[in-house]
């Protein structure tokens, strides 16, 4: 599936919930599944920087293309990151690095990527597309 | 029961009829900053759309206008902390900013490789960094005052610490993590007594604790306006005039110099050796405005009130398993920072939020005494005078639908 089409499908998913609550379980319930990340990826230099929560993000080349895997502290975060993930993963580096991620506005969640939110989406976004600049470049 | 009618003193706070998320505000988080009454706003805006103008120089109505109400916030801050002089009130954008001129102006000239300064582990970064700015510079030595669990200092400690290598004592009256309010007089005394100068980081202090710089007999006194319902970027240090005379400037500008020429200038007197340049006006000329707001409500009749919401509060937080309060000292304002077990503090946040509950999540710019806790950070809810018990109610609700929602 394309990047977009990935979106698209969280879109359609989001519009079942009419309140707030039924959105967050099922963000906190996306971090719950998400699988933790393995300690030796839970490096000084895979966290991504400006977030309350500490946020790990490991990302690496296999076939052409980049596949990213993630955790979190914060159970809210991890749901979101586990998002982040589902849609950028097992990409090409220039589907990544061009990357459009509108699914995160669509679905309500756009003061999450506020900068006073410091909870870092907006870095782990920057992250992820950076990786997809820098295995761009390796090719 | 107090005896503020807390319905009438909402009223004027226009901010509190906001709705967040489809929800009434509940705003717990005054010891960032606190909201602002009416009579502030209006003074602003009065200032603004009535006598702008620059102060000190000009000769015209407005400018003198401007002036005299520049110069009456002086006089009610002077009263307010009961400086023995005017000229010892200076104007700052902050506890920051204070802080920064005295270790930029005091520090670097009197202090010298070798020499220690104590702070304390409950210190906010802006009582840390720029000592070890200082310490970088000149080579001095920080020595910290360590506290016990509870969040209490310990003085005995502190005590030990002290030797005639002790040169400046910078420690924080109430701390904005844990709501500890220290004995500063204590701490002042003992540097004293052995030749050391003391600024006092009253951030958290100032709108909750009856402050008297002279029984304290503090060397400097550092406030921030926006914590007591005044305005922001605007802030007070208090200097003794004798320290504040042997202090070289901080900034060079207008304002601050009697004489220039290109060989030489001499300084201005106190306090505008200071106040380089054009002065943050309104928000100085409103300050006034908060502090009459709160002597008219009556210092220690907000202190019992908030007592109030604070026994009230830990009472109720108490009783939800899984929860701890971080801070137990023996004398707290009203603050009470916690963990849940199980759950990150943002989540806390973030969730409470969608609620309409604002409170404060992660090190709260205290990182060092987060680490000597062990934690990555708190939540912290923190009332002023406008907070009730109704509201608490409605935390306490929340943290049980978080609970509810992450376990
Ligand atoms: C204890 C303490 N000191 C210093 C500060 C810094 O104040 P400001 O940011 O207004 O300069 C704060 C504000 O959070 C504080 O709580």
């Amino acid at each position: 599936m394309t990047i977009n089409a990935i979106q698209d499908e969280i879109i359609e998913e989001f519009e079942l919930f009419d309140d707030w609550e039924g959105k967050y379980e099922y963000i906190i319930d996306l971090g719950k599944k998400l699988p933790k990340l393995s300690d030796e990826f839970k490096t000084e230099d895979n966290i991504i920087k400006g977030c309350q929560s500490i946020v790990w993000l490991h990302a690496y080349k296999q076939d052409g293309k980049i596949h990213f895997e993630a955790d979190s502290e914060a159970i809210i975060v991890k749901g979101l990151v586990s998002m982040l993930v589902k849609v950028m993963t097992n990409h090409t580096p220039e589907e990544i690095a061009n990357a459009d991620l509108y699914f995160i506005d669509k679905v309500g969640l756009a003061s999450h990527l506020a900068q006073t939110r410091s909870n870092g989406l907006a870095s782990m976004v920057k992250q992820m597309k950076a990786y997809g600049i820098a295995y761009q470049a390796n090719d | 029961m107090s005896i503020l009618d807390i319905n009438k003193i909402r009223k004027d706070f226009p901010i509190l009829d906001e709705k967040v998320n489809g929800r009434d505000l509940v705003y717990f988080d005054n010891a960032a900053t606190t909201q602002k009454p009416t009579i502030v706003l209006e003074a602003l805006s009065n200032y603004y759309g009535h006598y702008n103008a620059n102060i000190h120089r000009g000769i015209h109505f407005l400018a003198e206008k401007a002036t005299s109400a520049f110069e009456d916030s002086r006089t009610t801050i002077q009263k307010f902390l009961n400086a023995a002089h005017k000229e010892e009130i200076i104007f700052t954008y902050g506890t920051t900013d204070g802080i920064n001129l005295v270790a930029q102006t005091y520090g670097r000239k009197f202090l010298k490789e070798g020499d220690e300064i104590i702070i304390s582990t409950l210190e906010h970064h802006s009582n840390i960094v720029p000592w070890q700015m200082l310490c970088e510079e000149k080579g001095c030595v920080l020595k910290v005052i360590p506290i016990d669990d509870k969040g209490d200092l310990l003085l005995e400690e502190y005590e030990k610490m002290l030797s005639e290598k002790t040169k400046f004592v910078s420690v924080v009256h109430v701390s904005n993590a844990l709501g500890t309010i220290n004995d500063v007089k204590f701490i002042i005394d003992k540097a004293h007594a052995v030749g050391a100068k003391v600024l006092i980081d009253g951030a958290q202090a100032s709108s909750h604790i009856t402050i008297d710089v002279q029984e304290l007999d503090t060397d400097f006194y550092a406030f921030s306006a926006h914590k007591l319902f005044g305005p922001t970027g605007m802030g007070v240090l208090y200097g003794k005039s004798d320290v504040l005379n042997a202090m070289p400037p901080y900034r060079g500008g207008g304002e601050m110099i009697k004489e220039v020429t290109f060989e030489k200038t001499t300084y201005n007197e106190l306090p505008y050796k200071f106040e380089a340049g054009t002065p943050n006006i309104a928000d100085v000329v409103a300050v006034k405005f908060a502090i009459d707001y709160i002597n008219e409500l009556g210092k220690e009749n907000i202190a019992a009130y908030e007592d109030e919401l604070l026994k009230y509060a830990t009472e109720q937080l108490s009783e939800i398993s899984g929860l701890r309060i971080v801070g137990q000292a023996k004398e707290k304002v009203s603050v009470v920072s916690f963990v849940l077990d199980g759950v990150h503090p943002q989540d806390v946040g973030v969730i409470l939020d969608q609620q309409g509950v604002a409170v404060r999540t992660g090190h709260h710019c205290t990182q060092p005494l987060m680490n000597r806790l062990g934690l990555p950070g708190t939540s912290r809810a923190s009332f002023a005078v406008y907070n009730t018990i109704q509201e608490i109610d409605k935390l306490v609700a929340g943290i049980h639908k978080v609970k509810k929602m992450v376990l």
